[in-house]
């Protein structure tokens, strides 16, 4: 049971560097958000400073009402996982684990009982005596996650916990640290740079760019209706041509869209599976190359100026490198100077 | 539960034995040349100890025996000297450890000002001539009244090794991830928590190097321990150049540095057994 509002959080680091950049949020109670963003645009910093690692420059931060923005990492009601993991390799994977319940001083069989518990609920039951060296990397992140939640946190912080692991790994860690949280119903956030990391586990999504939000929202809506060209070529596949709306129309390279917008520069914004093709001689577009991924294929366009783009096709057979297409956006965006002007979902 | 732990207790198998197999010729040149650098003068001196007679130009002694051994360990003075060398080494790491290893913690973790400036500092005792030092130093401790004392010998010993006990440990700290110590801030460590629990710990192989290092440092050294402390204060070693100096008899000397192999030996014993293999191996790149 627990709320995390940050508000109006700066972070200037020594030197000049702004990580965070005026950023408010709220995460309810047992809600999972995501901050997303490339590498370097305050997603750690953030996360830090909820931690108490970092102290803002500027801004508060609440938990439950109670402001945390000055209290010591050691006092807050909140649990870190690390990308480094970050375990204490003196120590077994009990002793890591049972830590923090000694600091609290719990009785010596209170202690052991949580931490079999939980060391049962990450999948390590029987791996207590392990030095942290014995484990391979997805067991090191279990600990660590083990570590953070024995403690009952109210606030569960993750720093890209699955970084470091292979792909089959982390998406079978994605899942299993998504159903822990909400059986515990855990108030958490974390941090990605992976777009499917974000959408198949958050409630929410923080899109971060330059240490400020982009687009706060859910996954679908943050897929579906990206509000900046940045958000739209972040999540997912995105075609972004960059173009002229002339007497009502986008113009590119042989490409001629109708949009009732005004005239001038434009950013038109197409997913692959959006973007239908008709053969035609010579056609908008020429046909590059074509990947077959069994249930569809993503074919690769090119423009008259060489500009790639990129179309989901159900039956990509029905093609051939060289041809000539012409394009049919069945949903697009139009984006200028950085703002969304024009939206058309056919579907 | 047990059955899982005991099967899986078995660390991983290194590649260790493919890697001995791989000592090329520079290091066994290497190792031949150490050899006889070191093995060669040490292997002289221990025929002195042990040889009754021994006139040029026989190769070897003419005759062994223990005669110098049971002479040397009679005299008081030797076993006044190698009391004294144990207790000043010991009192001179105790105390370097209660000043050094906090403060090396401190200039890993903390920028203030005059930080890099105060660090080099510590390497300026061993970037001059020795010598030089030691006479200023001398004279100052004079007019302290420190000269002859046990104080000024500990307090000359402890300039010297300084820079073991602060630049190791500095090393040793810097090298631990600091997410460690977060980590444990996190679960409800405070900062003294955190150094004795995590930082202390993770540090111990490297710290103990050097405490080992001071200690043999301390126990070797001649130059401050004679200028400070003759003529009432004598270590072992000052004992021992005082034997080969003026003692007719060469086996004087050579029972005293036999009998000085065993401090080192003994450190080293503690090293292998502190440090462990996987250290010393790491320690050297391995
Ligand atoms: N301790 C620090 N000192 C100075 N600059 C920092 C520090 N930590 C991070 N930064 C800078 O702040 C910005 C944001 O970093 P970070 O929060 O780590 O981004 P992310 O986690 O999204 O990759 C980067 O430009 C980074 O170089
Ligand atoms: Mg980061």
């Amino acid at each position: 049971m627990a709320v995390l509002k940050i508000e109006n959080v700066s972070k200037i680091f020594q030197g000049g560097t702004t990580a965070v950049d005026d950023l408010s949020l709220e995460v309810s109670d047992g809600e999972l958000v995501c901050l997303l963003g490339p590498s370097g645009s305050g997603k750690s910093t953030l996360l830090r400073m909820v931690g108490g690692f970092e102290r803002p420059t500027q801004g508060k931060i609440f938990i439950d009402e109670a402001d945390i923005t000055d209290q010591w990492p050691e006092r807050r009601p909140t649990a870190m996982v690390f990308q480094s993991h970050a375990l204490w390799s003196h120590m077994n994977v009990f002793k890591n684990v049972a830590f923090g319940l000694r600091l609290r001083g719990l009785p010596a069989a209170e202690i052991r009982q949580n931490v079999e518990g939980v060391l049962e609920m990450v999948g390590l039951a029987g791996y207590g005596k392990r030095m942290i060296h014995q484990l391979s990397g997805g067991q090191q992140q279990r600990v660590a996650l083990a570590r953070s939640l024995v403690l009952e946190p109210k606030i569960l912080l993750l720093d890209e916990p699955f970084a470091s692991l292979d792909q089959h790994l982390r998406e079978r860690l994605r899942e299993e640290v998504r159903d822990i949280q909400q059986r515990l119903k855990i108030t958490t956030l974390f941090v990605t740079h992976g777009q499917d990391e974000a959408l198949s586990m958050a409630d929410r999504i923080v899109v971060m760019r330059d240490g400020r939000t982009e687009q706060i929202g859910r996954p679908d809506a943050v897929y579906r209706k990206p509000l900046t060209p940045f958000v739209a070529g972040f999540i997912g596949t995105m075609n972004l041509v960059e173009g002229q709306v002339m007497r009502g129309a986008f113009t590119r390279a042989g490409i001629r869209v109708p949009l009732p917008v005004a005239d001038g520069p434009a950013t038109l914004a197409v997913r692959p599976e959006a973007l239908d093709l008709i053969a035609a001689e010579p056609g908008q577009a020429q046909v590059h190359r074509i990947t077959d991924f069994g249930t569809h294929g993503i074919v690769d366009l090119e423009l008259s100026d060489g500009t790639r783009l990129k179309s989901m096709a159900t039956q990509p057979n029905a093609l051939r490198p060289g041809q000539g297409v012409d394009l049919v956006p069945r949903a697009l965006t139009v984006y200028r100077e950085s703002r969304e002007i024009y939206r058309d979902v056919h579907d | 539960m047990t059955a899982i732990t005991a099967t899986s207790q078995k660390a991983p198998i290194s590649s260790l034995a493919t890697i001995r197999t791989k000592a090329d010729l520079a290091g066994i040149t290497l190792a031949i040349i150490l050899t006889l650098a070191v093995i060669v003068p040490l292997l002289v001196v221990a025929l002195w100890a042990f040889s009754e007679v021994w006139r040029y130009p026989h190769l070897l002694p003419q005759q062994f025996g223990l005669r110098f051994w049971n002479q040397t360990l009679s005299r008081d003075d030797v076993w006044d000297a190698l009391g004294l060398s144990l207790r000043l080494s010991t009192v001179v790491v105790a105390v370097a450890a209660v000043i050094c290893l906090p403060a090396s913690y401190a200039f890993s973790r903390m920028r203030f000002f005059g930080r890099d400036t105060l660090f080099l500092s510590f390497l300026a005792a061993h970037a001059f001539p020795k010598f030089g030092l030691l006479v200023t130093i001398a004279a100052i401790f004079l007019r302290l009244d420190l000269i002859g004392t046990f104080w000024g010998v500990a307090l000359i010993q402890l300039v010297n090794i300084l820079m073991f006990m602060i630049w190791i440990p500095v090393a040793a700290f810097q090298a631990i991830d600091k997410r460690m110590e977060e980590a444990a801030r996190d679960v409800g460590a405070g900062p003294l928590r955190v150094f004795w629990s995590i930082t202390l710990p993770q540090a111990a192989p490297t710290i103990i190097a050097a405490l080992l290092l001071s200690f043999v440092t301390t126990f070797y050294e001649t130059d401050g321990a004679w200028l400070i402390g003759a003529p009432e204060i004598r270590t072992t070693p000052v004992l021992m150049i005082g034997f080969i100096n003026n003692e007719m008899v060469i086996q004087y000397g050579a029972v005293l540095s036999v009998l000085l192999w065993v401090p080192s030996a003994i450190a080293l014993i503690f090293a292998r057994r502190f440090i462990g293999g996987d250290a010393f191996a790491r320690g050297f790149g391995g």
